[in-house]
């Protein structure tokens, strides 16, 4: 353990660095328009599994805090529409899965997460990458397959990464033995970091899971299992694809936590008890955030068939994560109407000056058609469509 | 060597596509219908698609151990192919599945072997991998290492699978090369709605287990008048489409279309009439058409859409030195498939 602090306390710093770069100045600014420094909220209550104690049931969010979490909210919501969009001007081609309705989710944990924390999660997974570091422009490039994405356009819209985030992947559910492995690695290197394995409810039926469940909870790994419950699994409401829709506690003999996942402060209270809990030697955690989804599974599915648009009416008017946090914040008298209006205006213009560049950036070139698909390729060439034409391999990114 | 090199360099002049062998074309192609009806009877337009559909109804109707299941099936699959048979055959007959390949798989294989006609949709073919051992190691021995007392015949596992254009990593893949190592499995990859119909049935009928996959650019651009009757094509049999003494030109799936409008530019640029052969199952393949057919051209090419490496292509290629050797035979992917196939008649 001491060996874990320094680093810690390394790694605590380095957050307030780049908490203290990132703050917009207008924040810092307006700051003084709130009338109150700071409130207390009280949090749906959580339900608990094998667990005798769970997250605070009320949390303390300043002004900057509450400034800084309704930013990330409506960044994430505006990168969402603003994908939408593009793929409906066909720009984003290939596949496309929105997070609108989720936000609170990412924001709230990220928002306790420290940068030595580390996250994987599925496909849905372009404002997870936004709050990882990647900017806008990383993030909306790598969707239009441009040379300045994230991942070099190569990857498109499943597959965005970042520093200590191990990506968005396309495949249900096979990210989750991984953010196991990330977990060892925590452990392995005493560095005090958790992993934090996201997936949805749908993937929650995958058999892979409950094989890393039971290698976490053998080896006590540093690993948050997180179910982002969005109600359905593409077309397939849980109680139909679930016998269990608890699934928090489905790690059996892992502890579990059941989360609003709709509220941005829950979720910030879960994941700050997770980490303690994880990082004190515990073991796995398993916490389900209960959200949802507004638009389709992809952008292929209008979203309408399996459920109806009442319901998702319904759940805009009276749980939006972003609208519910915003009037709580509003009448806690923390921000002023104004304060978010002004966000909401530069959210707006950041992200459109990204949608604009994210179109105009150069497409990545052919011979990266090729490129990095071996550390050492021993053939000079890969085999193309005829044997007589091999593609060159190239090494695009340095090796070391 | 040197001439033929230079042949090759001069009619890459000559045709203003021969040099873009490298280049990404767009997965376009036309569509060429079957105007051959294998039985009697009245037809209905349907593309292949609602071939499916139609298969798996009239299985449904006709074999009361017949089930339908798979993510999402129960309002028709993400590609629609059972739609409405919900509806019509019940809840207990035609249901979802949680997101669980290995499962469904494993699921469907004891199904299969309790009697039950299983009919399982894994809903694209790149999502199978998870279930790749139960299909390889459960389904595909089952009768062999049971001393010929169990098995999942009853087992069809239907899966859309190739290229649409813009599928990227995961839903574009053409894994039938993968199954086609497991013996004990039958792999069948239909060319339009007829054959697709005809297919399927003889899959679902068969008494050993199948992969059925669907080339899923063609569920909606491939039309055809399939009669309405049930049917069955044979698995393992592969059909001449277009008989010719030039070249001998294999492939399976959406790829035939691609060889067929070869052979018809071939035949107008070069007045060389190619024979194009469907081998409808690559696992198993049909050795005997294809090596008779190569033995009257002289030359072969196989195209297809899985990648090279390991390919079907390449066991193809080695049967056909077997038994017709010193014949010029090359096997290609996809793109440019017209340029190769007027070469390979020009200069072999």
């Amino acid at each position: 353990m001491s060996k874990l602090i320094p680093s810690a306390a390394k790694l605590f710093s380095g957050t307030s660095v780049i908490t203290k770069a990132a703050a917009p100045a207008a924040v810092t600014s307006n700051a003084k328009y709130s009338t109150k420094s700071e409130s207390t909220f009280e949090i749906k209550p959580f339900k608990l599994h094998k667990l005798d104690k769970g997250p605070a049931q009320s949390a303390t969010l300043t002004a900057e805090d509450a400034l800084k979490m309704y930013e990330k909210l409506a960044a994430l919501r505006r990168i969402e529409t603003a994908s939408g969009n593009l793929y409906k001007e066909k720009i984003i081609r290939g596949f496309c899965h929105l997070y609108s309705g989720q936000e609170a989710v990412a924001v709230g944990m990220r928002a306790a997460m420290r940068d030595v924390d580390t996250v994987i999660t599925a496909y849905r997974c372009h404002g997870w990458t936004h709050l990882m570091g990647v900017s806008l422009v990383g993030v909306l490039a790598e969707l239009t397959g441009r040379r300045t994405g994230c991942s070099r356009g190569k990857g498109g819209s499943m597959h965005l990464y970042g520093k200590n985030f191990y990506g968005g992947n396309g495949i249900v559910g096979a990210q989750v033995p991984l953010g196991a492995g990330l977990a060892f690695a925590h452990k392995y290197r005493g560095d005090g970091g958790v992993s934090f394995a996201l997936y949805g409810d749908g993937a929650a039926n995958q058999g892979q899971l409950f094989e890393a469940y039971n290698m976490a909870k053998l080896w006590d790994l540093p690993c948050v299992f997180v179910c982002e419950n969005n109600g359905y699994g593409m077309g397939t409401s849980v109680d139909r694809s679930s016998a269990s829709s608890d699934y928090y506690t489905r790690g059996d003999y892992i502890p579990g936590i059941w989360v609003d996942g709709m509220d941005v402060i829950a979720t910030r209270e879960a994941t700050r008890f997770a980490i303690d809990y994880c990082s004190s030697g515990k073991g796995p955690l398993v916490m389900e955030m209960e959200t949802y989804r507004y638009s389709g599974h992809s952008m292929s599915d209008p979203g309408t068939s399996y459920r109806t648009r009442d319901e998702v009416q319904e759940v805009r008017q009276t749980r939006d994560p972003i609208t519910s946090f915003k009037e709580k914040i509003v009448s806690a008298e923390l921000v002023s109407p104004d304060q978010l209006k002004e966000i909401d205006t530069k959210v707006r213009k950041e992200v459109d000056e990204a949608t604009k560049q994210a179109k105009s950036e150069p497409e990545v070139g052919v011979e990266e058609l090729t490129g990095d698909i071996y550390y050492n390729n021993l053939e000079p060439y890969i085999r193309g469509i005829h044997p007589d034409a091999p593609l060159q391999h190239v090494n695009v990114v340095p090796r070391n | 060597m040197a001439s033929l090199t230079k042949r090759v360099l001069n009619l890459n002049k000559l045709f203003k596509h021969v040099d873009n062998y490298t280049k990404r074309l767009s997965s376009n192609f036309t569509y060429f219908p079957d105007n051959e009806k294998p039985v009697e009877g009245e037809t209905l337009k349907m593309n292949m698609m609602q071939a499916i559909n139609n298969a798996m109804d009239l299985t449904l109707k006709n074999d009361p151990t017949a089930v339908v299941f798979g993510e999402d099936v129960a309002f028709g699959g993400v590609f629609r192919c059972a739609s409405g048979l919900q509806e019509k055959y019940g809840n207990d007959r035609v249901f979802n599945t949680p997101l669980c390949e290995q499962g469904i798989a494993g699921f469907a294989i004891g199904l299969a072997t309790a009697g039950a006609t299983a009919i399982a949709e894994i809903q694209f073919a790149d999502y199978i991998f998870p279930a790749f051992d139960q299909l390889v190691n459960e389904a595909a021995k089952a009768r062999y290492r049971s001393g010929g007392q169990f098995a999942c015949g009853a087992l069809t596992v239907r899966a859309p699978g190739g290229a649409v254009g813009h599928g990227g990593l995961y839903h574009s893949q053409s894994p039938e090369a993968f199954f086609a190592h497991a013996p004990g499995l039958k792999v069948v990859i239909p060319r339009g709605p007829i054959a697709a119909k005809g297919l399927l049935l003889s899959c679902i009928q068969d008494r050993d287990p199948c992969i059925f996959l669907e080339p899923k650019i063609l569920y909606r651009s491939a039309v055809e008048e399939v009669p309405v009757d049930s049917y069955t094509l044979p698995i393992g049999k592969a059909q001449v489409l277009r008989e010719g003494d030039a070249a001998t030109l294999v492939g399976w799936g959406a790829q035939v279309h691609v060889l067929l409008a070869a052979a018809r530019l071939a035949e107008s640029r070069l007045g060389a009439r190619c024979e194009v052969v469907d081998l409808v199952s690559v696992l198993p393949w049909d050795t005997e058409t294809v090596c008779n057919s190569v033995k009257k051209t002289g030359r072969c090419l196989v195209a297809h859409e899985a990648p090279l490496t390991g390919g079907p292509g390449a066991d193809i290629a080695a049967a056909v030195q077997v038994s017709a050797p010193l014949l010029c035979c090359c096997v290609l992917l996809w793109a440019d498939v017209c340029c190769c196939v007027l070469m390979c008649a020009a200069v072999c």
